[in-house]
């Protein structure tokens, strides 16, 4: 009986920290375990080593925010079996998807004294704004939890388990007490996928949405919360606006609170 | 003769963070172009944190950096408090500098053992250098899972840490958790770091040396973390507010690339090296020990013995975080009082690749109203291509392939960080 081969695994970076695909390098427990398991055949981060395609699992990295990446995208697609984006960049535009609200233009003049030589589009776009995604990570950065359940669902053939239900479901479990109700701190959980482990509120903050926006969320409903708790229209556009600011029922609420603050 | 032309190029450096190529090019044994070509698209923090609150800044400056955010929290908050005349003292600049150990050790020892040592050996990765010393990268696993084990006890999480804030922390440990949680794993990772020490020494070290200027923070008594004088081994000596007066950033002809300069002497040299060289005596008594018996002494101009300096400088954070944890007592609050006020913050720290500049002009709000980020990697480029453009003639009878490889192994040295500079840097060309 011939030997199967091993699957292929392919990590591709867009504009990002790198932070999600160091969050594979930092299974320092799983990681030599999971290179058993897989033929790492294309993560420059980690390898001089490049084989060719097709890929059997590609983790993307990033957002698009130029006409090559905005290419290259569809290569990788074309060059995988099964695409997962992993992270706030890939899934939701990033933090870098500020611009979105501004012009690129006047970004780059503030940035580079020579703005000619800096190609940028105007927005940065989530990749399955480019391409059919088959399963996303959220987070910023992603769970290490998550990643290895991705892995193994791949390797079993099975759907991966990342509960789309909120933060708040995650403090109960480990029993913090709310932040926003015991002391009045503003926080996103309420409206924010878990999966980070609830970590802010056990450390005395409020949560500001790295892993972006839960399953049928009610930002207007925690909006009226945080005007209650004496936040100004200015603060809720900051709070909404930040990581996962291009998440459509995020970029809806800041956008709201921007008209309104500029109606008054 | 017909003159031969012949160049080096890697379209994607592997074993860096983030994106970029080399080009070199050389004809008849001279090189004639070195291009270190940055191609990751830009981000523009600098550009969106303006409007943004003082508070808000930490949590946005460590997504320029997915290996480094403590550094990127640390030199942000150190600026802001600056600003508005702040000083952060006592068991709350101690919890600072353990966060600061625990990310030299997990990224020092990332380089060092996952993405450095196979270019000694000749892997193409550690994954493949582990079939073979599977040993030493389990070792090496263990001792950057101590370090990350620092960063996500005191900051919430190893990537991009919720827990630091203008002022202090949100939250800080008991002394007997912190002993608790972090001690055993520590004591057990120095012994690993002075093995890993031992180990980087004995790798086969190219033959190659340049006359830097070092740049690097030096404490009267501290190995530098977040504070202390910006200082060189050629007479610079400023404070941190001084930056701005002393260094440039310079157009290059045909260029979109910005090097950053010393206005005085042009290239200058950050990071692990530098701050070794600048400031050997000043290392705990064990890791300047460790460092003697390999025959490192307290200078050292080869840029490829940065594998044993990083080795070095992560038995002194192992070492520094545990005196860190014994005399540690539990502050009465998290953080102190911070008071917004109109005002220009400098903040300068030594991130595990060398210095890390940021500047903030803040309003009466405590809005950012202007900002500026100089990481280490954009300070050490000029550098880099300084290093191609004497060690490509040096080496120019090896097999193009090995030296191609070697012309790679000159920018790990560096263990440049792409995805920080390219605030600054798009693509460098250095014509004929």
């Amino acid at each position: 009986m011939p030997v199967k081969r091993k699957p292929k695994l392919a990590v591709w970076k867009f504009a990002s920290c790198d932070g999600c695909q160091m969050s594979l390098l930092d299974c320092e427990d799983e990681l030599l375990a999971v290179a058993e398991a897989v033929e790492i055949a294309n993560f420059p981060e980690a390898s001089r080593a490049v084989m060719k395609g097709p890929y059997d699992l590609s983790l993307v990295e990033g957002s698009i925010t130029t006409s090559h990446d905005a290419e290259r995208i569809h290569q990788v697609r074309r060059a995988s079996k099964f695409l997962v984006t992993i992270g706030a960049c890939a899934t939701a535009g990033g933090l870098q998807a500020l611009r979105n609200f501004g012009d690129v233009k006047e970004y780059i003049s503030y940035v580079y004294p020579t703005p000619d030589y800096i190609s940028a589009l105007q927005k940065s776009t989530p990749i399955a704004d480019h391409v059919f995604v088959d399963y996303e990570l959220r987070g910023c950065p992603i769970s290490k939890q998550q990643l290895l359940e991705t892995i193994s669902a791949f390797l079993h053939g099975r759907r991966p388990i990342t509960p789309p239900h909120s933060v708040c479901v995650e403090c109960k479990r480990r029993n913090t007490v709310c932040v926003m109700v015991a002391q009045g701190t503003p926080c996103l959980g309420p409206v924010t996928q878990s999966g980070c482990g609830a970590i802010c509120p056990a450390y005395n903050r409020g949560c500001y949405g790295c892993f972006g926006p839960m399953e049928s969320p009610n930002p207007p409903a925690l909006a009226t919360w945080f005007e209650n708790l004496g936040m100004s229209d200015t603060d809720i556009v900051r709070s909404f606006r930040g990581i996962n600011a291009y998440a459509d029922p995020f970029r809806k609420e800041s956008e709201a609170h921007e008209k309104q603050n500029y109606n008054n | 003769m017909k003159s031969k032309t012949t160049t080096i190029k890697v379209d994607y450096l592997a074993r860096v963070e983030g994106e970029g190529g080399l080009y070199v090019k050389v004809k008849d044994k001279n090189v004639t172009d070195v291009q270190l070509r940055i191609f990751e698209p830009p981000r523009f923090f600098e550009a969106f944190l303006l409007g943004r609150d003082y508070s808000e800044v930490p949590d946005i400056t460590a997504r320029i950096c997915g290996i480094c955010p403590v550094a990127y929290q640390m030199s942000s908050v150190h600026a802001m408090e600056n600003a508005f005349g702040i000083t952060v003292d006592g068991p709350l600049r101690e919890l600072r500098r353990l966060i600061y150990c625990g990310e030299w050790i997990e990224s020092h020892v990332l380089h060092f053992s996952m993405l450095h040592a196979p270019d000694f050996l000749g892997y193409p990765d550690a994954i493949q250098m582990a079939k073979d010393h599977p040993e030493i990268v389990q070792a090496a696993l263990k001792l950057k899972k101590a370090g990350n084990d620092i960063v996500t006890f005191i900051g919430g999480r190893e990537i991009h840490p919720i827990n630091v804030r203008v002022g202090g922390f949100y939250k800080v440990p008991n002394r007997r958790e912190l002993k608790r949680r972090l001690k055993d794993q520590l004591e057990e990772a120095r012994e690993i770091a002075k093995v890993a020490v031992d180990w980087t020494a004995s790798l086969p070290c190219p033959d190659f040396e340049r006359d830097y200027e070092y740049v690097a923070l030096q404490h009267p008594d501290e190995y530098p973390y977040n504070e202390g004088r910006l200082v060189s081994n050629k007479g610079l000596d400023i404070g941190i507010h001084e930056y701005p007066d002393y260094f440039a950033e310079e157009h290059v002809a045909h260029s979109t690339a910005l090097h950053s300069v010393l206005k005085a002497r042009g290239a200058y040299h950050v990071g692990p090296l530098a701050r070794y060289n600048l400031n050997f005596d000043r290392l705990s008594p064990m890791a300047q020990e460790a460092a003697r018996n390999v025959g490192l002494g307290s200078q050292c101009y080869n840029p490829f013995k940065s594998i044993v300096v990083r080795a070095v400088e992560t038995l002194y954070a192992c070492d520094e975080a545990l005196r860190i944890i014994d005399s540690y007592e539990m502050p009465d609050e998290p953080a102190v009082k911070v008071e917004p006020r109109a005002g220009v913050g400098h903040g300068c720290s030594e991130a595990p690749r060398g210095i890390l500049y940021h500047r903030y002009r803040i309003d009466d709000e405590g809005n950012i109203r202007d900002a500026r980020i100089i990481p280490p990697t954009s300070q050490n480029q000029k550098t880099i291509e300084n290093d191609l453009w004497q060690f490509v003639p040096q080496n120019i009878n090896t097999a193009h392939d090995k030296l191609t490889w070697q012309c790679e192994q000159v920018i790990r040295n560096y263990d440049p960080c792409i995805s920080c500079s390219t605030h600054f840097l798009k693509l460098h060309i250095e014509q004929e």
